[in-house]
């Protein structure tokens, strides 16, 4: 749909809107111009720093203390809102402009029931009568999809889950039916499921009140499958607009050519192991469960199960996904193998050995041969080490390794890795994507021949992400260790994955090759995850396959 | 609810016997025997064992514990060795003279610091802020007894509008014992004030960096519907905390004050027992006090759910 | 950042202060701040006598400077005491967990329960009145805040992804704890010693003006406000000085410890 075409006059004009912090320490954002039309989806592109949401914020004059706007104007519905002051803004916010943040934990206030939250932006620009309010509200949370909406009008935010807030949030925004709606990255802190169901309803509402939509994100497949057209940030400035999926197929900027490229895609699939050699690792009936809430003065609920009598093999050299909503019991799973959660039943067999119920020796052995990537750059590395001694620590386990062949180990590493300059840093001065590569090299120190990656990408801006997987992915080719690479993000495993398990509930419910699996989904829980997943690449001409390179990141 | 509260009280049983065997073991740790001090040096053997004896102090020590806590239960904490009188209702009458004072300085402090820290960190940084800060910093910096000292100098040696010793309870006259507990209250007022804003400040801009907040105002709710319906029930939780851990302790920190206006309250009762040695007194009073304190936590921990929905009350 | 500046300035400049002239005043002083002279009484401050003289002839500001070597000494060595037992019981507490920390938190909310005044003079009627004494008294009375800091910290710290990364490197508990979790606790715990500082003067000073700290003629300025008393009208002077001692060094280190606070704000460390 061509919106200059029309004639409609768009809802919300930005002209070189240029934001600073206070004394001119730094400009976030740049000259940047564009325009939104009635009824219009637009997404607003960038990674870390780009100066979206600074830019959404200025819109309706809410930059925290210490930006401001310099320059620029912003025209909403004809009118420039800077002539308008804090108090005169006071119409346009709610029922003009409405906004939805990003941390579903925080959006909502703690101390007030949801029903008193919704209801404040109606009894302010409304004169609307309390039954007619309230009436209000509980349609617009069914039409959320809220189970029982009388009973949440009455309860707290802290008793609804993440997606549940969200929904709730939106359905709050979109009571006042505004015109222009701004999203900024909201859905990045929930699961796969969640994200679908919330973007869903978002473009649902827009479209039964004409909202046009600004929606702020990072991840390009979201904007495949729900923008009309998107404009593209990268420090602060405007580097290429256009229509999706144009902008997606045909980038023309190289900065927009490097974020596709950063999505994720398939790869040649290796030979499948050799299934009659003794797999590495064995899990055979595993349970975890979780001790009950308390339930009065001395009793108990029972206790929760969150992992039923799981079995798994892992053979040596394979890369297997472990993937499934939030919930579903995968990272769990993952520490149980490891031994850094308890568990309570069944056999782990690690080359044969059972380490469950292990001595200290044989855990010690099980320690020295397997490795943990963990999902957090910023709270994985000790903030007071410097980065070679981070590495060189798992070398203390290692007495064979005299201290010149530690040193040299250490080198070996950051080199594999491409820190070789970077290891008398510490943790702070380093970028997000660096420090996950140093929890990378610090798991491969010890040459390991098994190692779980939770959620390693999770947290990395999009080419960053690209980078650090296709690094552990080269890191895997030439050292052959096996590896569990737990993941809710789907487009990752499908570039990086051998084999794929999908979880449940404590309970896997499918299996198989990565080919297999993604092409012919056969559980029901399967497919919603891979519809729920945004995959632009997959439904584009250019799904080729892509060889593995080594070593490619700047 | 009500499982609540009782499993509450239930928890603080072990912390209350514990405090009873600690001020028990540190009466008994003193040094001179007690028996002696109360008969004089010369007294007659015979008469010392008797009195011993009568007092239970041959008995073993957990026994001697035992029946010590049995009287305590019951409300009887012995008799002050200075005058004879009986232990539990001297302490109730001047923990009265106390808590008057105590009371009403935290409920000025708290009324003027929720707000002015409220206020401080909305305008941060600028002037407004600058101004208060500074001033709470100054007020917390000075020792309280020594801004008695001068208040009582400047009003009431120099102006002579208030008095500078003597006590009359105001149950028996009004606005005499006003007179009286004007200058101790603020004193005490100003001090705590100057503690609890600079709380209530960092405990507010915290919850000016939520999201929720944003979140009002780009719905377009008024600021100071912002500030009085979305910040300050919030922010008032770790204040709440803070008033509670003052309270106990002001209880006997509130000594020196008493020793400045010469106001007959449980401090000074405690600073007299020690120079007389009267130990019954100064063990009832350690007693009394550290249960105010366990007493007075157990009720702000009750008062949590009511501001903070998440504390489950299950 | 201009406030950053000045209140960091003037807390220096009174910490300074402070530190030289407790310092100094060890070994040197205008006058013998116990020197008895009674025919210069109850002089107001002059070229001779700069803070003037008290009821018995002493130079005030000669017993100003050696109070405050005494007040730092007790002040120092009490938190010097109170914050490594806090550091080992927080710490232990914190990372044992299980009965251990039940029965740590249990004795430790008893003696917070005893408040700190009370708690000193329960332990100087039995060890005395004296400095050792009151250093031992307040210690007991001050660990247990610093317990629950570094339990707190810890309590947090465990949850951290490097205390896991440890152990899944296959350190021992102990080792962990001495190597990541300890050195990590020292920032909060710094904060605390700072405004402790400041407690421990003002309860020391606090005892002594109640009669029960440094028996005279040692001069703390807690002592010397308390023999002002009966020379409030007529000689102002001996009300002051202690007073304005006590509450100059306090500002000062109320300040300091703000911009410590600043400097280790962990938010400051977190980019988005």
């Amino acid at each position: 749909m061509n919106f200059e075409s029309t004639g409609a006059a768009p809802v919300l004009s930005v002209e070189q809107l240029t934001i600073e912090l206070h004394g001119g320490a730094q400009t976030l954002v740049h000259d940047l111009s564009f325009d939104v039309h009635p009824g219009e989806f637009l997404a607003v592109v960038g990674e870390s720093g780009s100066g979206k949401t600074m830019a959404a914020r200025a819109i309706l004059q809410l930059l925290p203390p210490g930006i401001a706007q310099i320059g620029g104007r912003i025209v909403f519905e004809g009118e420039d809102l800077g002539t308008r002051d804090v108090k005169a803004m006071r119409p346009i916010r709610g029922p003009g402009i409405g906004m939805v943040f990003q941390e579903p934990m925080v959006s909502l206030n703690p101390v007030h029931r949801i029903g008193e939250q919704m209801a404040e932006g109606l009894r302010m620009h409304t004169a609307l009568s309390t039954p007619e309010i309230r009436a209000r509200c509980l349609d617009m949370l069914r039409r959320v999809q809220i189970a029982d909406p009388e009973r949440c009008m009455d309860a707290y935010p802290h008793e609804f889950s993440g997606g549940m807030r969200q929904r709730i949030m939106l359905a709050s925004v979109m009571l006042l039916a505004p015109r222009l709606l701004i999203a900024d990255e909201p859905t990045t802190a929930l699961d796969t499921l969640s994200q679908r169901e919330v973007l869903d309803l978002m473009v649902g509402l827009a479209k039964d009140h004409g909202t046009a939509v600004l929606l702020i994100t990072h991840n390009l497949g979201l904007v495949g499958r729900y923008a009309q057209r998107a404009i593209v940030l990268e420090k602060g400035r405007l580097v290429e607009t256009g229509s999706v999926p144009g902008i997606l197929i045909a980038p023309q900027q190289p900065y927009t050519r490097r974020l596709v490229d950063a999505l994720p895609r398939r790869q040649a699939s290796k030979p499948p192991a050799d299934a009659a050699a003794q797999p590495l690792l064995q899990v055979r009936g595993l349970c975890v469960s979780y001790p009950g809430a308390r339930a009065g003065l001395f009793k108990r609920h029972p206790p929760q199960h969150v992992i039923e009598s799981l079995d798994l093999d892992i053979h040596a050299g394979e890369m297997v996904a472990l993937v499934g909503g939030s919930g579903s019991g995968k990272t769990t799973l993952g520490r149980a193998i490891l031994r850094l959660a308890a568990s309570q039943g069944g056999q782990i067999l690690f080359r044969g050995e059972d380490v469950r119920k292990a001595d200290r020796a044989a855990l010690r052995r099980f320690r020295l041969a397997c490795q943990l990537v963990f999902q957090d750059p910023f709270s994985s590395l000790d903030p007071r080490m410097r980065v070679q001694d981070i590495v060189a620590e798992p070398l203390r386990h290692v007495p064979e390794l005299d201290a010149p062949a530690r040193a040299r180990r250490v080198r070996e590493t950051l080199d594999e890795v491409g820190l070789e300059q970077l290891g008398a840093r510490y943790p702070h001065e380093l970028s997000g994507g660096q420090r996950q590569r140093v929890a990378i090299a610090r798991a491969l120190v010890r040459r390991p021949a098994f190692v779980v990656a939770d959620e390693p990408v999770s947290a990395l801006d999009m080419t960053i992400q690209a980078q650090v997987l296709r690094l552990f992915q080269s890191l895997q080719a030439h050292h052959g260790f096996a590896c569990l690479f737990i993941s809710h993000d789907l487009a990752a495993v499908e570039q990086i994955a051998d084999r794929v398990i999908v979880m449940e509930r404590g309970r896997i419910v499918e299996q198989g090759t990565r080919d297999a699996l993604f092409d012919a989904p056969r559980h029901g829980y399967t497919r919603a995850l891979l519809e729920a997943t945004p995959r632009p690449l997959a439904s584009l001409a250019s799904a080729e396959v892509e060889p593995l390179d080594e070593r490619a990141f700047a | 609810m009500l499982a609540y509260i009782l499993r509450r009280i239930a928890m603080t049983i072990p912390t209350l016997l514990l405090v009873a065997v600690a001020v028990f073991t540190l009466m008994r740790l003193i040094p001179g025997d007690p028996v002696q001090l109360m008969l004089g040096e010369g007294a007659d053997p015979a008469q010392l064992e008797l009195m011993r004896r009568q007092m239970g102090l041959d008995q073993p020590l957990p026994a001697q514990f035992l029946v010590w806590l049995r009287h305590a239960l019951a409300g009887d904490l012995g008799v002050s060795t200075t005058n004879g009188l009986p232990v539990l209702p001297l302490i109730l009458e001047r923990f009265q003279v106390s808590a008057v004072i105590v009371l009403a300085a935290m409920a000025i402090a708290t009324l003027i610091a929720v707000p002015a820290g409220l206020i401080a960190a909305w305008r941060k940084d600028r002037a407004t802020d600058l101004a208060i800060v500074g001033a709470s910093t100054l007020m917390l910096s000075v020792p309280s007894f020594w801004l008695g000292l001068l208040l009582l100098m400047f009003f009431g040696q120099y102006l002579g509008w208030l008095p500078v010793v003597g006590y009359v309870p105001m149950a028996e006259n009004f606005t005499q014992g006003l007179l009286y507990v004007i200058l101790p209250v603020v004193t005490l007022a100003l001090v705590e004030t100057g503690v609890l804003t600079r709380m209530s400040r960092a405990s507010t801009i915290e919850i000016l960096r939520l999201e929720y907040v944003t979140h009002a105002r780009a719905k377009g709710v008024p600021e100071s519907q912002v500030l009085r319906r979305h910040v300050l029930p919030n922010a008032f939780n770790p204040t709440l905390t803070m008033i509670g851990l003052i309270l106990g302790h002001l209880l006997s920190g509130i000594a020196v004050l008493e020793t400045v206006f010469t106001l007959p309250g449980l401090g000074r009762l405690m600073i007299d027992s020690i120079f007389a040695r009267d130990y019954p007194v100064l063990q009832g009073c350690l007693l009394f006090t550290a249960c105010i304190y366990v007493v007075i936590n157990l009720i702000v921990d009750m008062c949590y759910p009511l501001f903070d929905p998440r504390v489950s009350v299950q | 950042m201009m406030k950053f500046k000045t209140h960091t300035l003037i807390g220096g400049a009174l910490v300074a202060g402070l530190l030289v002239m407790a310092l100094v005043a060890a070994a040197w002083t205008p006058y013998n701040p116990l020197g008895i002279d009674l025919r210069s009484k109850l002089q107001p401050p002059s070229a001779s006598h700069w803070l003037g003289t008290d009821e018995f002839g002493r130079d005030v500001a000669s017993r100003a400077m050696r109070a405050a070597s005494t007040s730092c000494l007790v002040a120092l060595l009490t938190v010097v005491l109170a914050t490594s037992i806090g550091l080992l019981v927080g710490v232990v507490a914190g990372f044992v967990r299980g009965w251990t920390d039940r029965v740590l938190m249990a004795l430790n909310d008893a003696l917070l329960a005893f408040p700190g005044l009370l708690l000193a003079l329960g332990v100087m009627v039995n060890v005395g009145a004296n400095q050792w004494g009151i250093v031992l008294a307040l210690s007991l009375a001050y660990a247990p805040s610093v317990v629950r800091v570094v339990r707190g910290t810890v309590l947090s710290l465990r949850e951290r992804e490097y205390v896991e990364a440890s152990r899944m490197i296959g350190n021992s508990e102990a080792y962990t704890m001495w190597r990541h979790v300890l050195p990590n606790c020292i920032a909060p715990v710094a904060v605390l010693a700072t405004s402790m500082f400041g407690w421990v003067l003002l309860s020391e000073s606090a005892l002594s003006f109640l009669g029960l700290g440094v028996p005279p003629p040692a001069p703390t300025w807690g002592n010397m406000l308390s023999s002002a008393r009966p020379y409030m009208a007529s000689a102002i002077w001996l009300c002051v000085v202690p007073g304005l001692c006590i509450a100059l060094t306090l500002l000062g280190i109320n300040l300091l410890g703000e911009t410590l606070r600043d400097r280790l704000d962990p938010r400051t460390e977190k980019s988005s």
